[in-house]
């Protein structure tokens, strides 16, 4: 669990930039990002569509899509520095000690083989199995993620499989190697909720039996508030918040994430409109200075519109906001402004 | 507003899709393995009032985008009849008047990835339908609609000049459901339109959602597995099993009056966010094939109230609280409703 400080964090994350250089000028798309997960822990990422989430990720797995570059910071994986690895050798631990899973299972997948082979392929790479052996592992992991009749479905093609199911798939292909860290962006969208109850319930064993770490990147506040151990809110290319699940869901202290947790939709109210933060975050090219939220902001100050909050205490979880900062958020802005 | 009488916009009847996924025919003669057929749509009937939500849940993998992609027409059906607006779907239509009614029908699909052509710019992905269809009047016309298309989900117009692989998950999803909009249907088909969406664009789409239903009488057949925004959307809801429908119900009624006990069951996997520390029950039993699926009813492997008839005879829909249920258990009496309340999330 999170409270093995001595050893050391399984991943460490430190002022991490991503650009994109385009012809427009380079974009920052993840702007000075910071974050550890200790062995066995689940740290959870949400946040608007578009902040930066997937990029963290794929920086990490190192596969970043160019022109997308790590732009600064480091990342390292128990201990060692595996930003700056030559591709071949980044390649090797990804399949061996990062496992992937991606938001979509078609990148993922090879439409031309059948399911089954592309497990075995994946076991031999980084297991010293035989045929054999690698069809049997395949067909136990294929059963540990939930495929009905695996035995009767382990030699169809990626079309022949629902949506849900390809996704298990992927996450079977993840599974392959055991892997230290699992990076899974949005494993569960596609998936109904008892077979995501299936799935997380095998994430957690997994953390909990091998001390594997997970990032777990999801708009899902249901799986966020039954998985994971601390939550990080993005906000464009930046953490607005971070802190343990409870305090981050239940007292949330950033104003996004009050607004983001205001918009779930909830049994038992049936409300003609839901609750939604008005306006859109801003472009890459428009960000505001001051605070990136301040747009859209009901609590901003004349500070907000001037002074870039960086992350700060704010009860057990960090914010960035100036409403925790003993200075505030400066004097009330009288005049409206024009939203973007 | 639905009354269930007369003024049907959409209607399936009997319908079935069965898929061929047996091994090429030398490999089975060789190995001596059987033909596989997965029946995943078998035998299907429901209404859809114009102006109304209709949403269809279940499981992964029992059927729910192959209802959609044959409602709009990407897949024939095996069996069965789809009739839009008093049209026979399957009937032979002139070119023109085909497309006409194609254009009155639109899907937003699961994979935001897959249904966008990567080497189109945004703008053309989203002009396409109102080039195709003639609905522009000129060039000017045609760029302020778009424009305002690429507004209403919340996106700008100089996104427009951008290609899909520049925006994320969520942004593409809102292409998709512009593109949708685009030829100004009155029937839309959404499978999971929100599930790559993070909850305040999720709000924002549901919002948009239903104030275009308001403005325009659009009818959505709505595919989720997040069962609170299927709560929050719908008239009435489709519950499926492994390619069968086994209760409908106005949305009230399905989630406080349950009835099949396969919808309770469902209703037990709403996720908690009160992290009450309420262990979520996953639908007990192991999900069988589709390929070889039980006799009877279905569900009857993984049900606590199954009996021999269960496992004999397939059971009929049958009227119950505005409704339908297929289900022995509540056919004869021996099931009483369940009543269930939800509190708010604070
Ligand atoms: N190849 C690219 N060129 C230019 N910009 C890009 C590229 N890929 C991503 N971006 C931009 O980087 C930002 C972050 O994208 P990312 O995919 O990380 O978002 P996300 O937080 O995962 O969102 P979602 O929840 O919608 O998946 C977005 O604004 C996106 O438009
Ligand atoms: N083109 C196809 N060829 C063969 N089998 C198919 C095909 N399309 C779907 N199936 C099968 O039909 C069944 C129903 O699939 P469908 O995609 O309709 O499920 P779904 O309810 O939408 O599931 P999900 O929630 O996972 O998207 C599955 O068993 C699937 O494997
Ligand atoms: S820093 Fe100011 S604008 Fe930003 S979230 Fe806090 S109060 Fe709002
Ligand atoms: S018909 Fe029988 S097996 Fe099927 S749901 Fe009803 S009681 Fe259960
Ligand atoms: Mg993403
Ligand atoms: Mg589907």
């Amino acid at each position: 669990m999170a409270s093995q400080t001595n050893n050391p964090p399984l991943l460490e994350v430190k002022n991490l930039r991503v650009e994109f250089p385009t012809r427009r000028g380079t974009l920052l798309a993840v702007d000075d990002v910071s974050f550890d997960i200790a062995p066995g822990e689940v740290l959870g990422v949400v946040g608007e569509s578009g902040a930066g989430k997937s990029l963290t990720g794929n920086a990490i797995i190192g596969l970043l899509e160019p022109p997308g570059r790590i732009a600064g910071g480091e990342i390292r994986l128990e201990g060692r520095r595996i930003d700056n690895l030559p591709y071949e050798e980044m390649r090797k631990i990804r399949g061996a000690r990062i496992g992937a899973i991606f938001q979509d299972p078609l990148t993922s997948l090879n439409p031309l083989y059948s399911v089954g082979r592309q497990l075995v392929e994946t076991i031999q790479t980084h297991l010293p199995l035989s045929a054999a052996e690698a069809r049997t592992r395949a067909l136990d992991l294929l059963k540990e993620v939930g495929i009905p009749g695996a035995e009767s479905r382990i030699d169809h093609y990626p079309h022949q499989f629902s949506g849900g199911m390809r996704q298990r798939v992927v996450i079977a292909l993840a599974l392959c190697a055991g892997p230290r860290l699992i990076v899974a962006d949005e494993p569960t969208t596609a998936l109904d909720v008892s077979i995501q109850a299936q799935i997380i319930a095998l994430l957690k064993r997994l953390c909990r039996e091998h001390g594997t770490a997970v990032m777990l990147v999801t708009h899902d506040m249901g799986v966020i508030a039954e998985t994971a151990d601390r939550v990080a809110v993005m906000y464009a290319g930046r953490i607005a918040e971070i802190g343990p699940v409870r305090d981050v869901v239940k007292h949330a202290k950033h104003p996004y994430t009050k607004g983001l947790m205001g918009s779930i939709p909830s049994l038992g109210v049936r409300t003609e409109r839901l609750t939604q933060i008005d306006g859109a975050m801003p472009r890459l090219t428009e960000i505001p200075t001051g605070c990136a939220f301040n747009p859209r902001c009901t609590e901003r100050g004349q500070r907000c519109l001037v002074e870039r909050p960086d992350l700060m205490a704010a009860g057990t979880s960090r914010a960035a906001c100036w409403l925790h900062d003993r200075g505030g958020v400066g004097a009330p802005i009288v005049k409206e402004m024009v939203d973007a | 507003m639905p009354d269930g009488t007369g003024t049907q916009f959409v209607r399936l009847a009997g319908l079935k899709r069965y898929f061929d996924v047996s091994a090429p025919w030398l490999v089975r003669t060789i190995e001596g393995r059987p033909r596989q057929i997965v029946q995943a749509v078998d035998g299907i009937d429901i209404e859809i009032a114009k102006g109304e939500t209709f949403s269809l849940v279940g499981e992964s993998g029992c059927g729910k985008s192959t209802v959609a992609r044959l409602v709009v027409g990407l897949y024939p059906p095996t069996d069965g009849t789809i009739e839009f607006d008093g049209n026979d779907m399957a009937a032979r239509h002139s070119r023109s008047d085909m497309a006409a009614l194609r254009r009155r029908m639109q899907m937003i699909f699961q994979d935001p990835y897959a249904s966008l052509n990567p080497r189109w710019r945004v703008f053309d992905i989203i002009a396409e339908p109102i080039r195709a269809f003639g609905l522009s009047k000129g060039k000017a016309d045609l760029q302020k609609r778009v424009e305002d298309l690429l507004r209403q989900v919340k996106l700008t117009p100089a996104d427009g000049r951008k290609f899909p692989h520049e925006f994320s998950g969520g942004q593409r999803q809102r292409v998709s459901i512009a593109r949708a909009l685009a030829s100004q249907p009155e029937f839309l088909v959404c499978d999971e339109p929100t599930s790559a969406l993070d909850v305040s664009v999720q709000a924002q789409i549901l919002n948009l959602m239903v104030d275009l239903q308001r403005r325009f009488g659009l009818t959505y057949l709505f595919i989720s597995h997040n069962l609170a925004v299927v709560y929050h959307i719908s008239t009435r809801v489709g519950v499926m099993y492994l390619g069968r429908l086994v209760e409908v119900a106005p949305t009230e009624t399905l989630f406080t009056r349950p009835k099949h006990p396969y919808t309770r069951m469902l209703l037990d996997t709403i996720p908690d966010l009160d992290m009450t520390g309420r262990q979520r029950s996953p639908v007990a039993g192991e999900v069988p094939s589709p390929i070889n699926p039980p006799s009877g009813c279905t569900f009857h492997p993984r049900c606590p109230f199954a009996q021999d008839r269960c496992k004999a005879e397939r059971p009929i829909a049958i009227s119950i609280e505005g409704g339908t249920v297929a289900c022995h258990a509540i056919e004869e009496g021996r099931l009483p409703v369940e009543e269930r309340t939800y509190v708010a999330n604070s």
